[in-house]
């Protein structure tokens, strides 16, 4: 039963002492998904706002980020890795590759799914252009750009297992080893680790979602902030950017 | 830099070429029949998410749970559940499926809900029984979400498959554990480009696909 190995590895003292620990492994792999979602974020959030606000380069930005989205992690990864010489740039510029098509998308959506009533009242009212982003639109968006945090945060945490093979002692490491010796109780109890991080995570962005979105917001984003096609379908824009949990979750 | 010295080099052996087609061939087969498979399988729960509200709840949340898994690691573990082999390219197939739909899922319930209630009351006022009114009518209407899922789906099956390198199924994800292995940029990048390519090529047939099952969105556009 390879469900009882794993929890053998699990539970195995073994392997909660040491360098290459459940904990230190654990610790690792989180550090290189805060760097790599802190560093898409930079990059994605300023420009999805500015794209969603201006309404310029709206093609060139989901055009762009599907191709981000189709490159290989694997194949970056390796690439840098032999480019740069080691594998902590490379690690981290593959997963922020990773992460940003889907927090670019939940900025950009955000913003441009703001009603547009809304934001002519704010002009209306004589709010200047920088007013109507940061009062109007960003509180607007809040939801969908926590939604876009989310599914980069579970992309990034489940691919992050790939890093070991250029060697980092990320929580990929028992999956490789275990595959490499055929011991699936350190495989499956490295996958487990993995998913409950991943759960982890993104509970905590749940809550974080729900502190900084405005309490007249909550209603419309009970269901959490994956909810992307209930508003694509009404068939507004040609281009819905559509939910996207599924990504690259290597 | 050789790199590109290094790409001419490589490119110029017959061998080598016959290997990478045989290795997008691969690919090709291995992140579309996942594709198509969870389109037929995600239509059906989506229709079952439409029809029963509790299986909607159980779907939605075991579809969030399944994106938390390491594909590395599913890729692996369904040897294990029903017993294939390990190199079997089933295992690639079975877990892409499994991805790809609990992504399609939740999309196409939700266009279906999204129906104006107006039209399929027209189309039962028109005779049609319910089969006959998902197939032509809420089917159809559903198509542009439904392919703006399918395409996400796509880029990142395509991308995905080359993680299967690392357990040893084929695609082009072995050009990176070969370029690894040997310190050899050459495959590496051949290897992203015609991922890359691939992804574009697919995704530019699907936009031809969903245009042509959608003829009502061209009506009024210049």
């Amino acid at each position: 039963m390879i469900f009882a190995d794993a929890f053998a590895w699990l539970l195995d003292p073994v392997n909660w002492s040491g360098g290459k620990s459940i904990p230190v492994r654990v610790g690792i792999h989180l550090l290189y998904c805060l760097g790599a979602v802190l560093g898409a974020s930079l990059i994605a959030v300023p420009l999805g706002l500015y794209v969603g606000h201006t309404g310029r380069g709206g093609v060139v930005l989901v055009g762009g980020s599907n191709a981000l989205r189709a490159l290989p992690t694997l194949g970056l990864v390796t690439f840098l890795y032999l480019i740069a010489g080691g594998g902590t740039v490379g690690v981290l510029i593959g997963l922020i590759v990773l992460a940003v098509p889907p927090i670019l998308a939940g900025a950009y959506a955000g913003i441009q799914d703001v009603d547009r009533g809304v934001v002519d009242a704010a002009r209306g009212m004589g709010m200047t252009g920088s007013q109507r982003l940061w009062r109007v639109e960003v509180p607007n968006a809040l939801p969908l750009l926590v939604g876009g945090l989310r599914n980069a945060t579970l992309q990034v945490v489940a691919t992050a297992s790939v890093a070991a093979y250029v060697g980092i002692e990320t929580l990929g490491r028992p999956l490789l080893d275990g595959l490499r010796v055929l011991d699936y109780g350190q495989f499956v109890g490295g996958a487990i680790l993995i998913a409950v991080l991943a759960v982890v995570l993104d509970v905590v962005l749940a809550g974080v979602g729900r502190l900084v979105v405005p309490a007249g917001l909550r209603l419309s984003a009970a269901p959490a902030g994956r909810t992307r096609s209930r508003r694509t379908q009404r068939g507004r824009r040609e281009e819905p950017v559509p939910v996207e949990s599924g990504g690259s979750t290597a | 830099m050789t790199a590109v010295g290094d790409i001419a080099k490589y490119l110029g052996d017959a061998g080598t070429r016959a290997a990478l087609l045989d290795m997008l061939l691969d690919h090709v087969y291995l992140s579309l029949v996942p594709l198509v498979v969870s389109v037929v399988l995600a239509v059906l729960l989506g229709l079952l998410c439409h029809r029963f509200r509790q299986v909607n709840a159980t779907l939605i949340g075991m579809s969030n749970i399944v994106y938390t898994i390491p594909s590395l690691a599913l890729f692996a573990i369904i040897p294990a559940l029903i017993g294939t082999q390990v190199l079997d390219p089933l295992n690639v197939i079975i877990a892409l499926t499994v991805y790809t739909t609990a992504l399609l899922v939740r999309p196409v319930a939700e266009a279906l809900a999204a129906v104006p209630a107006h039209v399929t009351a027209a189309a039962t006022a028109m005779g049609f029984r319910p089969l006959r009114r998902f197939l032509t009518v809420e089917l159809p209407l559903s198509v542009p979400v439904l392919a703006a899922g399918v395409r996400v789906g796509s880029v990142s099956n395509i991308s995905l498959v080359s993680v299967g390198a690392l357990i040893g199924t084929g695609g082009l994800g072995t050009l990176f554990t070969d370029g690894f292995r040997q310190r050899y940029l050459a495959p590496i990048i051949i290897g992203i480009v015609l991922t890359l390519v691939l992804a574009l090529v697919v995704d530019l047939l699907l936009v031809l696909l969903r245009n042509r099952l959608t003829p009502w969105a061209r009506v009024g556009k210049p």
